[in-house]
């Protein structure tokens, strides 16, 4: 293909030429982000629940406080005070391997671990890493969030006859979630832009992609630029949907 | 008369501070009784007990002969039988009016929607708010919203109606819409135990006055006998500074 040069410098033509593997690379960013959202949600209102538990009476009392608060403050803790690009590189290397090996794998082991390991297990260790590290994230948003609503909503659902976690189903978490949109939306466009990291163990996403090109051609504009702006819009495109659900679950605020 | 709460040696305590010391009472089927006295004398923490938001630190409560602070006892359906309302009102903001109302009877007593709904219009209609069915909590006005609140408990078809002073958030003008709703409910027979600053109220519809101070159950009797003849000099001092 003959070079195309849009403003004198930026040759079009590469970009024309990997247009479906970019193509690719967004769609696996799309999905990675979009399961990494979705599981880390789950997992952070459970983690946050298990931040929070507490009993009156014993054993309760005991169980709430060894076998949920503790584990998941270490939880919390660890996955946020190390950097994800390093826990990627753990999990990758070290913990999915435990678990899914030719040899020995504690799970999965043999030939379904061998193609297993070949064709998605960038995107296993990826995706796992991902959901663990937003999950301490989002707990915290859904521990703040829960903790802001007032007690006298929770008295009020209680003294109705409403069990804990009715009052929590139907009374807490549609108020606080309302409260924790803003920030969850911060979460995932963090998240979004983080999914590039899983680049660094071979996942072919966007910014695999433009470092393929890149190292193609030896153009390093074209491809990052482009990539930036399919992330930029990307971006966008998150903040919005994340406007739209504030003015949905915003009825009956306060202003 | 039919014994519905009973309550022996009941005591609270807040870490060091004793907010209840022993309180020993029973209130009977359609009677209303008035808890009256200073602030922090632990009115609002004996109603609070009464349907088990607060742990008793000893003694016990005993509505309709169940024990309120047993580990064992079921105490979701046990409150559905006693309904509760808030100085604060406490309505749900993120339900409407109608939602705030059905939402119990419909996931606690399985309630059909449809009769949820009809039951709702028509205590909305007794608390004068139907024109308001369909309204968030944050665009009424204090005394509407307590009313809702009102409504709210009595769908439940409680045994008991608990209320915690229940005018005391409200601007001078609301007060009476509230009692009025109180008045009618006392009326029609339903048990009442009220923690309020309303000596009128006390005085026209209880059938009983309790006065209680620092934790204790110091006088008790008909509201003419309390108000006119107390016979104890705290609720003596009491009643000089608030009359």
């Amino acid at each position: 293909m003959d070079p195309i040069l849009w403003f004198g410098w930026f040759r079009a033509d590469i970009i024309a030429e990997y247009a479906m593997m970019f193509w690719h690379g967004l769609q696996i960013t799309i999905l990675v982000t979009l399961i990494c959202i979705t599981q880390g949600t789950a997992l952070g209102l459970a983690i946050g629940l298990a931040r929070l538990a507490d009993a009156r009476h014993s054993p309760a009392r005991q169980i709430c406080r060894y076998l949920l608060r503790w584990p998941s403050t270490v939880y919390v803790s660890f996955f946020r005070g190390t950097p994800l690009f390093v826990q990627i590189l753990l999990i990758h290397f070290a913990v999915l391997p435990l678990f899914i090996n030719p040899a020995d794998g504690l799970i999965i082991s043999g030939e379904t671990a061998r193609s297993l390991k070949q064709n998605y297990g960038a995107l296993l260790s990826g995706v796992l890493a991902l959901t663990l590290n937003s999950g301490a994230y989002i707990s915290e948003i859904f521990r703040a969030g829960i903790q802001s609503i007032d007690r006298g909503q929770i008295e009020a659902s209680r003294s109705l006859g409403l069990s804990f976690w009715r009052t929590m189903y139907h009374v807490v978490l549609p108020q606080a979630f309302r409260r924790m949109l803003p920030p969850l939306g911060n979460n995932a466009i963090a998240l979004l832009k983080d999914s590039s990291l899983i680049s660094a163990i071979g996942l072919a996403e966007l910014a695999y992609t433009a470092r393929t090109v890149a190292g193609a051609y030896s153009r390093y504009w074209e491809p990052y630029l482009t990539i930036s702006f399919m992330y930029w819009i990307l971006t966008l495109g998150l903040a919005w949907a994340v406007k739209r659900l504030e003015a949905r679950y915003g009825r009956g605020d306060t202003r | 008369m039919d014994e519905v709460i009973r309550v022996e040696g009941l005591t609270k305590n807040f870490g060091d501070l004793r907010v209840l010391r022993g309180i020993d009472c029973t209130v009977s089927a359609s009677e209303v009784v008035c808890v009256i006295g200073p602030s922090g004398s632990g009115k609002s923490t004996f109603l609070r007990c009464l349907n088990g938001l607060e742990e008793a630190s000893g003694g016990r409560v005993l509505v309709h002969g169940t024990s309120v602070h047993d580990n064992h006892t079921d105490i979701d359906t046990l409150r559905s039988e006693i309904g509760m309302v808030f100085q604060r009102f406490n309505l749900f903001p993120h339900k409407t009016v109608l939602e705030n109302i059905t939402l119990a009877p419909t996931k606690v007593r399985g309630v059909s929607p449809a009769e949820a709904k009809q039951r709702a219009h028509d205590l909305l209609v007794k608390v004068g708010l139907l024109d308001k069915i369909d309204a968030y909590p944050n665009q009424l006005s204090g005394g509407q919203q307590q009313r809702v609140a009102i409504a709210r408990a009595l769908a439940m078809q409680p045994a008991i109606m608990l209320f915690d002073e229940p005018t005391s958030a409200l601007d001078p003008e609301m007060v009476g819409e509230v009692l009025n709703v109180m008045q009618t409910l006392a009326e029609e027979g339903m048990t009442m135990v009220v923690v309020t600053h309303e000596m009128g109220f006390a005085r026209r519809v209880a059938h009983r006055v309790l006065f209680m101070d620092e934790g204790m159950l110091v006088e008790e009797g008909t509201p003419e006998a309390v108000f006119d003849n107390p016979r104890e000099e705290r609720t003596r001092r009491f009643l000089a500074n608030v009359l």
